[in-house]
């Protein structure tokens, strides 16, 4: 939504995930890409293609050797370190090294760790509505939704949770700011690295019992990890989960404050909310991923080249009617949903458990704290550019 | 009825757990597995439907009973 790229004319040819418009409701376009193209290409960023079938996205999504994931956010330039490790390993990188990068995080985010992680999460969610008593309208997205993955992956990382700000603003700047010049976002990059050194230098210190210390301990091969892949998963624990994580909160929030029918049937049935949560990660989920062409090949009848970007559209992916039935509409009691709003194959959201969890309680918190609650003024809703959608402006009224 | 997890396939987004928690399992990584020999007690065949239909990557079997 930063708008520094010209407007788009034609989506088939010339799309832009950055476009306003895309912003605002991708879904038209999207529908009428799957129908009419279904692979789309533009000559932005130097080539990226969009894949809109449930079928095609799943197909790249499974290929890891015609396409790498070297880098997974689509910018005007191209990443500096090269595969297998990639930049934020182990999203950035690819078979084998992916695969032992990727069992060092699992346990972490395994089930049984999250459900540890949950009293904390509900009492933060409790303890924010709390601060909000009083108010007739609130920003769901700003006073609530974005301050919850911020607070547990501050806890996990064990970074300051006073340096929430510092860490919106990083994820902003590497994941929304995509249409900025190269230099300005190396720049960024830079500031990130700065903070990211200074917290590794404070646990090689004094270390402790949370995830950079275990990484900063950790081995692959009987070898400690090289400074870069240690700095580049600390990097990706803490962007990864924030923006995604607060886009599903939102989005989730702003559909139950418009369709009053779904928000009444959660009221009174709170034990369908796990059902109703697959749904709306289905409806809106959040998250695009990218590739990269590793050879000239043809995909689809596309001729895909080497070093072209692929924007991988989960979210499109999810409203493929040969994939779902009555793909556009929320259906808050669907029972066979397969969706793909955490991707697909190797690299599934390695998140995805606790990222669920932080979702199921916010919402639970949320409703039970407002049973009801509305949306005053749809046109005052902003929503993110860029490979992560979600509400950035949500003002609720609440009471 | 059976279940049974194809471990090529399952990337551990534990949908089934969400779905059978009393029939399936997972390890230390979050991968899935069925409980025991994967047999489906009859009060447990429609979340084992459930589970399976709602498994992103296909990775769940269900093998009926001979009828």
């Amino acid at each position: 939504m930063s708008g520094n790229h010209p407007p788009v004319t034609d989506w088939a040819t010339d799309f832009d995930h950055t476009d306003p418009v895309w912003a605002g409701d991708p879904y038209p376009i999207w529908d009428e890409l799957r129908e009419t193209c279904p692979v789309a290409h533009s000559d932005r960023y130097g080539g990226v293609w969009l894949p809109t079938r449930h079928e095609d996205v799943s197909a790249i999504a499974y290929d890891t050797d015609n396409f790498t994931s070297q880098s997974v956010v689509v910018t005007e330039g191209r990443p500096g370190i090269p595969a297998p490790q990639g930049i934020a390993p182990p999203i950035s990188s690819d078979p084998p090294f992916h695969h032992e990068a990727r069992r060092l995080l699992l346990p972490a985010f395994s089930p049984a760790a999250v459900d540890k992680l949950e009293p904390f999460t509900r009492d933060y969610c409790e303890s924010l509505l709390d601060d909000l008593e009083g108010r007739d309208v609130v920003d769901a997205a700003t006073d609530y939704a974005q301050h919850i993955p911020v607070r547990v992956i501050a806890q996990m990382l064990g970074f300051p949770p006073e340096d929430a700000d510092q860490f919106r603003v990083f994820v902003h700047n590497t994941l929304e700011s995509v249409d900025l010049p190269v230099e300005k976002r190396m720049e960024n990059f830079l500031a990130l690295n700065a903070y990211l050194n200074e917290q590794v230098a404070d646990h090689i210190e004094n270390p402790r019992d949370d995830l950079t210390s275990y990484l900063l301990q950790a081995q692959m091969d009987g070898e400690p990890l090289n400074t870069a892949h240690v700095q580049g998963s600390i990097a990706l624990l803490l962007l990864a989960g924030i923006d995604t994580t607060w886009s599903a909160i939102g989005a989730s929030l702003w559909h139950l404050a418009r369709t009053p029918a779904d928000r009444e049937r959660l009221v009174a049935e709170p034990e369908l909310l796990p059902v109703a949560m697959e749904e709306l990660l289905r409806a809106y989920a959040p998250v695009t991923m990218a590739r990269l062409v590793k050879e000239d090949h043809e995909f689809q009848g596309c001729p895909m080249k080497a070093g072209e970007w692929v924007l991988l559209s989960f979210p499109a992916a999810n409203r493929d009617p040969e994939a779902f039935e009555r793909a556009d509409e929320v259906v808050i009691d669907r029972e066979v949903n397969r969706h793909a709003a955490f991707g697909l194959g190797i690299h599934r959201c390695a998140g995805s458990n606790l990222a669920r969890m932080e979702l199921r309680v916010a919402l639970e918190a949320w409703l039970d704290r407002y049973p009801e609650f509305s949306l005053p003024d749809a046109d005052a809703v902003r929503w993110s550019g860029g490979q992560v959608r979600g509400p950035r402006v949500l003002p609720l009224r609440v009471a | 009825m059976r279940v049974a997890v194809d471990s090529e396939k399952c990337q551990g987004h534990n949908r089934c757990y969400a779905l059978a928690p009393a029939l399936f399992e997972f390890d230390e990584y979050g991968y899935a597995s069925a409980v025991g020999d994967g047999t489906v007690p009859a009060d447990q065949e429609a979340n084992a439907r459930l589970a399976v239909a709602n498994c992103p990557e296909y990775a769940i079997r269900l093998e009926e009973d001979p009828s």
